[in-house]
């Protein structure tokens, strides 16, 4: 691997998002998000405090609110992740691009890798950007700052990061529209092995706890997506789910502690080792 | 440049590959020298566009072996050494023309220094210079097939291997780059033209290996391949041409367009008019000349079908 290489496929890759104006969309999109988040924080917050609400109710609902808002912003990274990833090899393949770069002392390691750190930049600063503005907007609005928020868009930001080379690892071998499509499939199955893994809990349904810890292992966002909830809450409303016993834990916007340190460690092996795999089979392929 | 390694530019002994059960390659010996102008010739599906990937290490051979540059076949200082233009390629819309070079001069890892004046050279070379700032969405498929000789030719490689160069080109393009092709080999660089346009061939190379079904059929310079000087003659005024003609040589046939002599040597051209004129005929056509590469390039491949189906024992 040339260091001088990959840097060169980096620029290549943070060039095009600039330049075929995919970033500036995402930029866009993450202000009015922004606004529309500020908006509606403003219209609740407003309507509680003219029906006499306590400051305290209204903070654990605005951090509800705000847990929801990291839900859907997930979906956005995961979807917007995928559909730059899945293209980032397959499009050059089917293009013949990649022939004249291979042709060069380019390895496709070098590719990979410089695919992989290109793409990084963009999803994970337009994570920390965008998530900081929708944090910024709540608090000015409702005076409500959760706890960890750095902590909360780190896990924001390994989840894109899971999703990114797992669309970059698949796009070797599928079709970039395949790739894509795969990946948010995936994405939205570990989610669910999340959901049905806390209702076996509830439940005591043990039976399908190998089935759930599989589905969110095999693709980790969904531990990661914890860690974001468990971030976002206030110690009020941990100390008040904890309370609320397994019940709460049925719950899939609540988290009553961080993902243990074994969780995190996974999904960043399972990064390196995906993006391994992505090498592996690009050093394979027949072009 | 420097040269790197020693011996041919191109080697090859045995090489074979296989895509599952299709054979592209079936054990092809090659040898292209330094410095010369070599044509990779044959019908669409003959392997040369598979031959060109396994020296450049794009795929790997099923068996056998090769060099390129005097190093193991995909080898990165081999390749530094190498421009390369594919058949079949679109680089990405949203680069400007001395984007895409300069994308290449940093994968070929010229010096930085060179950058400026090596952009402007291949874009000169290529009849881009007033293009180089435009995006290449805004280019049509001849643009894109010069930029990408451009691209080839960046930093002045050892060998340059163009596949197919011309096929996107209009007949004013296809002009421009034979005359691009031919200052390369001029400047000494090592060219290997794979195309089945037999036109193409004959006017730029110097030797030739016709590649068929994945096997080198024949190679050699291209005049021995051309096949035996001929002379085709259009005459009026005389009782029976072929008599008097055939004093020259072998009359091979006579059609409207006149009738033929091969083989014929060239000095004897103006002897056969001058018996004609003696004779009190009528000269209208003279046209001196040896057979086209396309005859004997159908002719070995066709001859080449014959024997696979005499090797398989049916009838071709």
């Amino acid at each position: 691997m040339s260091a001088r290489q990959v840097w060169a496929i980096v620029g290549l890759t943070v060039g095009e998002t600039i330049r075929r104006r995919t970033l500036l969309v995402l930029l866009i999109l993450a202000v009015v998000s922004t606004l529309i988040v500020g908006w509606g924080v403003d219209q609740l917050v407003t309507t509680a405090r003219e029906n006499e609400l306590s400051e305290t109710t209204i903070r654990l609902g605005v951090s509800q609110v705000l847990i929801l808002i990291a839900f859907l912003f997930s979906f956005v990274l995961a979807m917007s992740a995928a559909f730059l990833a899945a293209p980032a090899i397959a499009a050059d393949l089917e293009s013949g691009t990649i022939l004249a770069m291979l042709a060069r002392p380019t390895s496709r390691t070098d590719i990979i890798v410089g695919r992989w750190i290109g793409l990084s930049i963009v999803i994970v600063g337009y994570t920390l950007l965008a998530g900081a503005m929708a944090l910024v907007a709540v608090r000015v609005v409702s005076g409500y700052f959760p706890g960890e928020p750095l902590t909360a868009l780190g896990f924001l930001a390994g989840e894109s990061a899971v999703v990114l080379t797992l669309a970059l690892m698949l796009g070797v071998r599928l079709p970039a529209v395949a790739a894509g499509a795969v990946t948010v499939v995936l994405f939205a199955i570990s989610w669910f092995g999340g959901v049905l893994g806390a209702l076996s809990a509830a439940f005591d349904a043990e039976s399908i706890r190998p089935l759930t810890d599989l589905l969110r292992y095999a693709v980790p966002t969904d531990l990661l997506w914890r860690g974001v909830i468990y971030a976002l809450e206030p110690p009020l409303a941990i100390l008040l789910g904890q309370g609320l016993g397994a019940g709460q834990e049925a719950n899939p916007f609540f988290a009553s502690s961080p993902p243990p340190p074994g969780q995190v460690i996974w999904a960043g092996l399972w990064i390196v080792g995906v993006l391994l795999l992505a090498i592996g089979l690009f050093r394979r392929r027949e072009l | 440049m420097t040269a790197v390694g020693t011996g041919p530019a191109v080697e090859t002994h045995a090489l074979h590959k296989r895509y599952g059960r299709t054979v592209a390659l079936e054990s092809l010996d090659l040898r292209v020298e330094r410095g010369e102008v070599f044509g990779l010739l044959g019908p669409n599906g003959a392997g040369k566009t598979t031959t060109v990937k396994l020296l450049l290490g794009l795929t790997r051979p099923t068996s056998g072996e090769g060099r390129l540059l005097g190093r193991p076949m995909g080898d990165r200082e081999a390749r530094r050494r190498t421009g390369y233009l594919p058949e079949l390629f679109r680089y990405p819309a949203w680069l400007r023309a001395h984007e895409v070079l300069r994308l290449h001069c940093e994968l070929a890892e010229l010096p930085r220094r060179r950058w400026s004046g090596e952009i402007e050279t291949a874009l000169e070379r290529v009849g881009l210079r007033t293009r180089g700032d435009d995006k290449v969405s805004g280019f049509s498929k001849g643009m894109q097939q010069r930029l990408g000789l451009g691209v080839a030719l960046l930093g002045d490689p050892e060998i340059v291997i163009l596949d197919e160069p011309t096929s996107a080109l209009d007949p004013l393009g296809r002009d421009e780059v034979r005359g691009i092709i031919r200052d390369a080999g001029a400047r000494g660089t090592t060219v290997i033209l794979n195309s089945h346009l037999l036109g193409e061939v004959e006017r730029l190379c110097d030797r030739v290996t016709i590649v068929h079904r994945g096997r080198a059929i024949a190679a050699g310079p291209v005049r021995e391949l051309l096949g035996e000087p001929a002379l085709r003659i259009r005459v009026s005024g005389i009782a029976d041409p072929t008599a008097l003609l055939g004093a020259f040589g072998p009359v091979v046939g006579t059609d409207d367009s006149g009738t033929l002599l091969r083989p014929l040597d060239p000095v004897r051209v103006p002897d056969v008019v001058a018996a004609v004129v003696a004779a009190g005929g009528r000269v209208h056509a003279v046209q001196p000349g040896r057979g086209s590469l396309e005859d004997a390039f159908l002719d070995l491949v066709r001859s080449d079908g014959v024997a696979r189906h005499q090797d398989v024992g049916i009838a071709p």
